[in-house]
C-alpha cells in the first residue's frame, strides 16, 4: 500500500509548551489507522496541524504526494481530506437535509455554482446517506435538536457527502452509548471497505481501536512513542507504562 | 407557511400596496417610508440574520447612495428622471465597490469585533461627509426639486420604493433557496465547521454584503430625493436612527427568516408612527422601552418565536415511514 498521508518531523509549540515534537508517521492508502495516547499528548494538535488549522513550527506534511504544510483548512478540505471534531460540529439551526445539501461538493464551491437550488440528485444522495446513518426519519428536524450521538452520526454523514478520500475522525465514539457504538464501528468499517475511504482515527476506547485499526500510532508527551500493529502496541512496554497501565 | 399560502399572502400584500397611496392620500409619505423600512430590514438580514454577522454599518451604503445620486444630479446635467435613475445606479455601484473593499478587510473579524468595526464605519462616514465641502459639508445637500405638484412626489417615490422592496424580496426568496443561502446559514451556525467542509466563507460573506449594499445604495439615492434634504448625520449616515432601526426591525420580525424582516418593518413603522402621533415629546423614551422589550422578551423575533412554538408548521417533524 502506498502512503496517502506522510508526516515528517512535524513540531508545534504553544508558547513554552511543546505539543508536538518532531513527529513522523504515515497513513497508508485505504487503511484504518489509529492514534492513541493519554490526554494532552498532542493527538488533536497533530490533527489540527494536518488540516491546516494552525501553522506548524517545523516539518512537512504531504497528502497524496502533494505538499500541504502551508495550505489552509478549506483548501485542504477541497483536496478530499475531511476531519470531524471531538466536540461535534454541525449546523444546528438548519435541518439535517440542509446540513447534507451544503456538504455536497459535487458542484464545486464557486459563487455561481452555489447560486442554484438544491438538486434532486443531491437530495437523493442526502437521503441515502442519512438512511445509512440511521437518521432518515429525522431528516427534517433541526440538527441542533438531535441528541449528541445522533449529531455525531450526522457529522459523519456530512463528511461522507463530500466524497472524501481520507477522513480524520477525532474520537468518533466519545459520548455515545454502547449500543450506538457498535453500529458506528460497523459503518466505519463499511465505509472503509466499500467506498475505499482511508480512516485516520483518534480513539480512547481500546476495544474499538484495537479491533478496527490495522496499525496504530501512540503519542505521549507530544512525541511519537510507538507505531505498529495492534498486538505489537498492546504488548509494547513503553505504551503500557505511558498509557495502557500495567494491569 | 406552505408555498401556496405564501403566494396568496404575497398577492394580497402587493394589491394592498398598489392601492394604499390612492386609498389613503394623507399617509402617502408614511407609506413610502414604510417600504424604505422594509428595504432596510431585508438588506440588513442578509448578513445580520442569515449569515449571523451583526453589522451596524449598513447605513454607510444608504448614505453613500444618497450623496452619490445627489452629486450626479447636481453635476451631471441631465433632466430630473434620467439624472435620478443614473444617479441611483451610480450610488449603488459605489456602495457595492465599498462593500467589496471594506468587506475583504473587516469580514475576517468575527462576532463582537466585526460589530464594533462596522459601528465605526457609519460614524466615520458621517464625520467625513460633514467635513467635505464638495458634498456640502456640515450644511448638507439639497437634491433637485421633484417636477410636478408637491403631493405627487410621494406617490412616485412610494411606488418606486415598493418596486425596489418587491424586487429585493423576490431576489432574496430565490437566493435563500439556493445552496448559497445554505452556505450563509452554515457560516451563521458554525463558521469553523463550514471552513472544515471546504466552503469559501470569506467569498460568500463579501458577496452577501455586496448584495445588501446594492439595494441600500439604490434605496439611498431615491430616499435623498424624497426627503428633499441630505444631512450628513441625520438622514444620510443616520446611525443612531435608521442604522439601529434596521437591526431592530429584523430582530423584531425574526432574523434569519424571509418574512421576518418584512413583518418587523411593518410592526415597527406603524408603532413608531402611532407613538409620534400620541406621545409627542415622549416618543424617543417609548421607542427606547420598545427596543428593550424586543431584545429581552422577543430575542428570536415574532417568526422565531412562532417556529419554536409550532415546529411542525415549519416542516420540522419526525417522519415515520
Amino acid at each position: 500500500m502506498t502512503d496517502q498521508l506522510v508526516i515528517t518531523g512535524v513540531s508545534k509549540r504553544f508558547g513554552g509548551i511543546v505539543a508536538n515534537e518532531s513527529i513522523s508517521l504515515s497513513v497508508p492508502q485505504g487503511s484504518i489507522t489509529g492514534m492513541i495516547g493519554p490526554n494532552g499528548s498532542g493527538k488533536t494538535t497533530l490533527f489540527n496541524s494536518i488540516v491546516g488549522h494552525h501553522p506548524v513550527d517545523g516539518g512537512s506534511i504531504t497528502f497524496e504526494g502533494r505538499e500541504i504544510t502551508r495550505l489552509r483548512v478549506p483548501q485542504i478540505a477541497r483536496l478530499g481530506m475531511i476531519r470531524t471534531f471531538q466536540q461535534t460540529r454541525i449546523f444546528g439551526k438548519m435541518t439535517c437535509m440542509q446540513n447534507m445539501a451544503i456538504s455536497d461538493a459535487d458542484h464545486g464551491y464557486g459563487l455561481m455554482a452555489l447560486l442554484k437550488p438544491v438538486s434532486g440528485e443531491t437530495r437523493d444522495r442526502s437521503e441515502a446517506l442519512l438512511e445509512f446513518c440511521g437518521l432518515h426519519s429525522k431528516r427534517h428536524l433541526l440538527a441542533g435538536d438531535l441528541s449528541f450521538g445522533q449529531q455525531k452520526l450526522l457529522e459523519f454523514a456530512m463528511a461522507l457527502m463530500i466524497r472524501p478520500r481520507m477522513l480524520l475522525l477525532d474520537e468518533p465514539t466519545a459520548g455515545i452509548n454502547p449500543t450506538l457504538i457498535n453500529g458506528l464501528i460497523e459503518r466505519l468499517i463499511r465505509v472503509n471497505q466499500d467506498l475505499g475511504i482511508t480512516l485516520f482515527v483518534i480513539e480512547h476506547n481500546m476495544r474499538v481501536i484495537m479491533n478496527m485499526a490495522e496499525n496504530i500510532h501512540c503519542l505521549a508527551y507530544g512525541k511519537l512513542l510507538a507505531s505498529g500493529a495492534p498486538d505489537d502496541i498492546r504488548n509494547d512496554q513503553r505504551v503500557i507504562d505511558a498509557y495502557l497501565g500495567g494491569h | 407557511m406552505n408555498g401556496r399560502g405564501q403566494i396568496i399572502l404575497g398577492i394580497v400584500i402587493v394589491a394592498a400596496a398598489l392601492a394604499a397611496p390612492l386609498v389613503f392620500p394623507d399617509f402617502r409619505a408614511q407609506i413610502a417610508m414604510l417600504w424604505v423600512m422594509v428595504l432596510f430590514a431585508l438588506t440588513w438580514d442578509i448578513l445580520g440574520g442569515q449569515t449571523g454577522y451583526n453589522t451596524f454599518g449598513n447605513i454607510l451604503f444608504f448614505g453613500t447612495g444618497m450623496y452619490a445620486a445627489a452629486v450626479f444630479q447636481r453635476d451631471g446635467g441631465f433632466d430630473y428622471f434620467p439624472g435620478l435613475f443614473i444617479g441611483m445606479g451610480l450610488g449603488a455601484l459605489i456602495s457595492v465597490a465599498l462593500a467589496a473593499i471594506l468587506g475583504s478587510m473587516i469580514l475576517r473579524m468575527r462576532g463582537h469585533y466585526f460589530a464594533i468595526a462596522t459601528l465605526g464605519l457609519g460614524i466615520a462616514a458621517g464625520e467625513i461627509a460633514s467635513g467635505w465641502d464638495y458634498i456640502g459639508a456640515g450644511s448638507g445637500m439639497s437634491p433637485p426639486l421633484f417636477p410636478g405638484a408637491p403631493g405627487i412626489s410621494y406617490i412616485f417615490f412610494g411606488y418606486l420604493f415598493f418596486g425596489l422592496a418587491l424586487i429585493t424580496f423576490l431576489l432574496l426568496a430565490w437566493v435563500y433557496r439556493t445552496r448559497f443561502g445554505l452556505a450563509l446559514n452554515a457560516i451563521r451556525d458554525n463558521e469553523d465547521k463550514a471552513e472544515a467542509m471546504g466552503l469559501k466563507t470569506d467569498t460568500y460573506k463579501i458577496a452577501a454584503w455586496m448584495l445588501a449594499a446594492l439595494f441600500l445604495g439604490l434605496c439611498g439615492g431615491a430616499a435623498g430625493n424624497m426627503l428633499g434634504f441630505i444631512d450628513p448625520r441625520d438622514t444620510a449616515f443616520a446611525g443612531a436612527t435608521f442604522g439601529v432601526w434596521m437591526v431592530l426591525m429584523a430582530i423584531l420580525g425574526g432574523k434569519g427568516t424571509l418574512w421576518g424582516p418584512v413583518l418587523g418593518a411593518f410592526v415597527f413603522h406603524v408603532t413608531q408612527e402611532i407613538l409620534w402621533t400620541h406621545l409627542l415629546g415622549w416618543q424617543r423614551v417609548a421607542l427606547g422601552l420598545i427596543i428593550v422589550g424586543i431584545v429581552v422578551f422577543f430575542p428570536q423575533g415574532i417568526l422565531g418565536w412562532a417556529r419554536t412554538r409550532w415546529p411542525e408548521r415549519f416542516g420540522h417533524r419526525v417522519e415515520t415511514s
